[in-house]
């Protein structure tokens, strides 16, 4: 099965990826042969099969009701771009 | 509302759950802290950290399920809900899709003829919270900050049960009463720790299939719940009759100008890619831990109004009303149990001049300024005569105003109810001596003058005989 | 003294750690010989991103302290390099992308954390695909990194670096991740001994992630007496992962000199067909031979859905790595695209810029097949082909006690050859993907050489089953010496 250009610029949208023209025309022709490949799976019997999400059969772990985490504000934000008076800053967001 | 058209109406309550560490790290969920300082690696998405579920929030999600009559899910799966925004630090949110921990619960409200109407709650599933946006004094920009990124919320989805504003709010009511009765959300509303979606549609009445619905989100007041559900009825209402079609879409409710329209960024289509997180296990909830927890759940509403009703003889709306919040009932019953005085008496003052008195004064139960057994000490004194109903609202205001307990305000005014007949005698024969006229009239069968009589007495004696006494009295004297 | 003096890079850690108790020389002298090396050799391999000499003098000096003291973990003095996945505080942990390329982590991954308690000195962070998705590492965004048994060729990948500088000799161990094979195609292809625990085995705190299902950290060192000494250091609960097991940590490095007679060895009929260069079958045939006259037995088993594994893989690691990446926006840590005019032009360009070719492919894949109108078909139908695979291993391991075949279909591929079909590229972890999807123990030892390049033999076993492994592995290195050859300019 082959992608259409329309279909690979919703799924770019979707994943927030900005594609040049050469990178969609790549991605185009490159994201349809994946596909392909994976489409493979279609043969497989799988009537009734539990879908197996993780490698080992456990339950969750709990942890108890505990602060134990103290202001590293400085320290966490010397990697961000753009802080401001201790806010992450991103372009004016319209609700 | 238009005749010819119901309403459709279903709420996605958010209630925060009030742990102390969030709930997939150890960060504090303490309200009002300066931006980003409650924002751990966990809580902004950093490269590597892992969530770890906060046991607490398992066992506050499976007390509200037992108080709602919901199934607690023996197993339930941590799904992960895709999209980008910029309060949401992972590019998704924690929350359950496909087996949350609670389903099919139930509670009842009074519909509008005030008969019990069953609400069904389709699901109450966990979810992380996002963080704020700050878009005011950044010019260009939006500020985020993150400290409550990560707070526990566990999203109350009912079926589409209610037909009006007005049962939209007796049912957000209902659960805010239940939360705060279990313990687990303070219910703050100014502070966002409730809040609520409502899916609103219309349809002609007596078709079968649903109206296209909108979703009003974040209404943060019972007020702003039951104005935007109404303004939205009337618009969708309007514009059906003028023959358009509903849009299906997520609208925003504006309070200062009373209407709700369509909210910018939610815009376009979402695919939310919902699928199992696979940093989480799925929760495995024994049946012997949900029968510990029920073991442990305090009294709920309902049966309280019962017992109520039951025990302490109360008309059923009183019982209601005490119940309504269990700082409210706690009260009521301490005073209760520390007077003689009859309940349905406790339950009067507590529903009148006490809640009258707390109104006035804006103040919680919990900062009442007459205590329980203080008041209890009052409704002693009219239970054995001491004072009457009327002198004991005078009394209370003193009490009120900080001027001691009942006993120390009767002394100090004087205001002991006289008790003794002789006393009292003799003010009926002055004052049955200074009315002649009235003697004759009440004597050639004017009835009604008993009254009069009775007002002149209490009036001479500034309200402190005893009412039953002085008509008793005056009745022989007057030789009718 | 002076040979071995000489002859430090050369030496495994369990004889650094015996020189070093003999006080044959000091570990500020043989971080010093190594991190030189490092100077000397690293522009022909670029398998490290970042060299962190100063801290790993420093380490060095601490642990020559410690044992003068008597004290020091299983690791004091030792040499160690760091894939550049796991956080490391106050160092550049890059992920091999642009995106990390300034990201200086706050934290430790707990398996540095571990092994800096017990006393490693880090030498620094080697090159890896970028966010580890490749075969070849030729998706770094520091480039790709050559294989040091010849210079034209791939090291493999996605823990290229870790291996080729454990081949080059330029540290006697590293660290290294295995979502599909990331660790066992590698060291099959630069001679190097690699293992990929139980998932759960060995904590993912810190490790920034791929698919979360299938990541696991591992090692890459010359002797499996190695990888069982740095296991038991790794290895154990993590209340910071949800997905760690809290079960004892063996003493694997006490098991190693068991006999294997009597273990029972499942050969894979699905193995030998066509996808496998006829060469290396030979090689792993013999290695099979080596194992039967330790006493091993053989048994023929069965995968039947091998086939699917592949594509079953790139359904479910690229479905996590889609959501997993999404953190990366440009907010908070990583590349920032300039003058964004708004919100959606910060996301795209930032993660457009920051993000390379494979990356952005393996998100695409994965937010196609988590769509809506296409989850049934591709993600929840990939979930279930994973539990038949599970299921087709379980039964095997009811009969045996490891799996053998080998790692890759070929030995180390040229430099650029696959980079144009992705599907080609995806192949070479047919072998391996298998153990990554059903959670299992991996490892991949050297068995020979087919034109001058190395050959992996891979072994799998059932959940928990490391000592399993470590034990064949090491008995099969008692009988053979494959694993002490050393490509000629790194000698
Ligand atoms: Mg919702
Ligand atoms: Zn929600």
């Amino acid at each position: 099965m082959s992608l259409s250009k329309d279909q690979v610029q919703h799924i770019a949208m979707l994943a927030r990826l900005k594609l040049n023209e050469d990178e969609y025309a790549e991605s185009v022709e490159k994201l349809s042969r994946i596909v392909d490949f994976v489409d493979q799976l279609s043969q497989a019997d799988t009537a009734g099969v539990i879908p197996m999400a993780h490698p080992l059969d456990t339950a969750q772990r709990l942890r108890p009701d505990v602060v134990n985490e103290t202001n590293e504000r400085d320290t966490y934000q010397q990697n961000a771009a753009a802080v401001s008076d201790g806010l992450y800053l991103v372009p004016k967001v319209i609700e | 509302m238009k005749a010819g058209w119901e309403t459709v109406i279903g709420l996605e309550i958010h209630s925060q759950l009030a742990t102390r560490s969030k709930i997939f790290s150890g960060a504090a969920t303490a309200y009002g802290a300066e931006p980003n300082t409650q924002a751990c690696l966990v809580d902004l998405g950093y490269p590597g950290v892992l969530p770890v579920l906060n046991e607490e929030v398992v066992h506050m999600a499976t007390m509200f399920g037992l108080a709602v009559d919901a199934t607690v899910a023996p197993r339930s799966v941590f799904a992960r809900k895709n999209y980008f925004y910029p309060d949401l630090p992972k590019g998704y949110q924690i929350s359950q899709f496909e087996l949350p921990i609670v389903e099919h619960g139930e509670l009842y409200i009074s519909d509008a003829e005030g008969k019990q109407k069953r609400i069904g709650i389709t699901r109450a599933h966990l979810e992380e919270d996002a963080g704020k946006s700050i878009h005011e004094g950044l010019e260009q920009n939006s500020g985020i900050d993150l400290n409550r990124a990560g707070t526990p919320l566990l999203e109350i989805v009912s079926e589409p049960d209610l037909s009006s504003a007005q049962e939209a709010v007796a049912y957000m009511r209902k659960i805010h009463t239940i939360v705060r009765y279990l313990g687990i959300s303070d219910g703050n509303m100014q502070e966002g720790s409730f809040r609520c979606d409502a899916n609103v549609s219309v349809r002609p009445v007596g078709q079968e299939a649903l109206g296209t619905r909108t979703e009003i989100k974040n209404l943060n007041s019972f007020r702003f719940v039951e104005k935007a559900i109404n303004f939205e009825i009337e618009r969708q209402i309007e514009h059906l009759e003028d023959g358009g079609k509903v849009v299906q879409e997520t609208r925003l409710y504006d309070s200062d100008k009373d209407e709700t329209r369509p909210m910018r960024s939610k815009e376009e289509a979402n695919d939310y890619r919902y699928f199992p997180d696979p940093d989480l296990l799925p929760v495995e909830i024994s049946a012997e831990y949900i029968e510990s927890v029920r073991q442990q759940l305090p009294e709920l509403p309902v049966a309280k109004q019962r017992r109520f009703v039951d025990d302490y003889g109360l008309k059923p709306d009183d019982a209601d009303l005490l119940t309504s919040s269990r700082a409210l009932a706690d009260f009521f019953e301490a005073a209760a149990s520390a007077t003689d005085a009859k309940t349905q008496l406790v339950a009067n003052w507590v529903i009148g001049d006490l809640s009258g008195a707390l109104n006035r004064d804006g103040l919680d139960i919990a900062d009442s300024k007459v205590s329980a057994s203080e008041l209890a000490g009052l409704l002693t004194r009219i239970h054995d005569n001491t004072i009457s109903g009327k002198i004991a609202k005078q009394v209370f205001e003193a009490m009120w105003d900080g001027e001691g307990t009942a006993d120390a305000v009767i002394e100090a005014k004087g205001l002991k109810q006289i008790t003794d007949s002789s006393a009292i005698e003799a003010v009926v024969d002055e004052v049955i001596a200074a009315n002649p006229g009235q003697v004759a009239e009440y004597k050639a069968g004017k009835d009604k003058l008993i009254g009069f009589f009775v007002g002149q007495v209490m009036q001479a004696t500034k309200g402190q005989a005893n009412p039953g006494q002085v008509n008793q009295i005056l009745k022989a004297k007057l030789g009718s | 003294m002076s040979a071995a003096k000489l002859e430090m890079h050369a030496q495994s850690m369990s004889e650094l750690a015996a020189c070093l108790d003999r006080g044959d020389f000091t570990s500020v002298e043989l971080t010093r010989t190594l991190l030189d090396r490092i100077a000397k050799l690293d522009e022909k391999l670029n398998a490290f991103i970042t060299v962190t000499a100063e801290p790993a003098l420093a380490a060095a000096a601490r642990a020559d302290k410690a044992r003068a003291a008597g004290d020091g973990g299983m690791l004091n003095g030792l040499p160690v390099v760091h894939k550049d996945i796991f956080c490391t505080r106050g160092v550049k942990t890059t992920c091999g992308s642009k995106m990390l390329n300034n990201f200086i982590s706050p934290y430790d991954a707990t398996v540095v954390e571990k092994m800096a308690d017990a006393g490693a000195v880090v030498l620094g962070k080697s090159n890896m695909d970028e966010f580890a998705m490749g075969s070849s590492n030729e998706t770094s965004f520091f480039g790709p990194v050559r294989n040091p048994w010849d210079l034209a060729r791939s090291p493999g990948g996605s823990s290229g670096g870790s291996a080729a500088a454990v081949a080059a000799r330029l540290s006697p161990a590293a660290t290294g991740t295995d979502t599909g094979g990331s660790i066992r195609q590698p060291a099959a292809m630069t001679g190097t001994v690699g293992i990929k625990p139980t998932y759960g085995r060995i904590s993912r705190y810190g490790m920034i992630a791929f698919a979360s299902s299938l990541d696991q950290a591992g090692i890459i060192s010359r002797t499996a007496e190695d990888a069982a000494r740095l296991l038991g250091v790794m290895a154990g609960f993590d209340e910071r992962d949800s997905t760690s097991i809290d079960r004892p940590v063996p003493d694997y490095l006490g098991g190693l000199n068991e006999s294997i007679k009597g273990l029972r060895v499942g050969v894979v009929r699905q193995h030998f067909d066509a996808g496998l260069d006829q060469a290396c079958g030979d090689r792993v045939k013999e290695a099979i031979a080596v194992l039967e006259s330790l006493g091993a037995t053989t048994v023929e088993v069965d995968l039947p859905n091998l086939d699917l594994s592949v594509p079953t893989y790139y359904v479910v690691a690229p479905a996590e790595c889609s959501s997993n990446l999404s953190r990366f926006d440009g907010v908070r840590f990583g590349h920032r695209a300039e003058n964004a005019k708004d919100l959606l032009d910060l996301y795209c360009r930032s993660r457009g810029e920051g993000f390379g070719d494979e990356v952005k492919r393996r998100i695409m894949t994965g937010t196609y097949v988590l769509s809506a109108g296409y989850y049934d078909a591709y993600y929840l139908k990939a979930q279930q082909v994973r539990h038949l695979i599970a299921d087709d291993f379980k039964q095997a391991f009811a009969a045996v006690d490891v799996i053998v075949g080998p790692t890759a279909p070929s030995p180390a591929f040229k430099l650029g050859d696959k980079m144009d079909d992705p599907i080609t590229m995806y192949l070479n972890d047919i072998y391996t993907i298998g153990a990554n999807l059903a959670g299992l123990p991996a490892m991949s030892i050297p068995c020979g050489f087919v034109d001058g390049l190395p050959v992996g033999l891979h072994m799998v076993a059932a959940h928990f089953g490391e000592e399993a492994l470590l034990r064949c592995s090491h008995q099969y290195q008692q009988a053979t010496d494959w694993h002490t050859a050393c490509p000629e300019d790194f000698k």
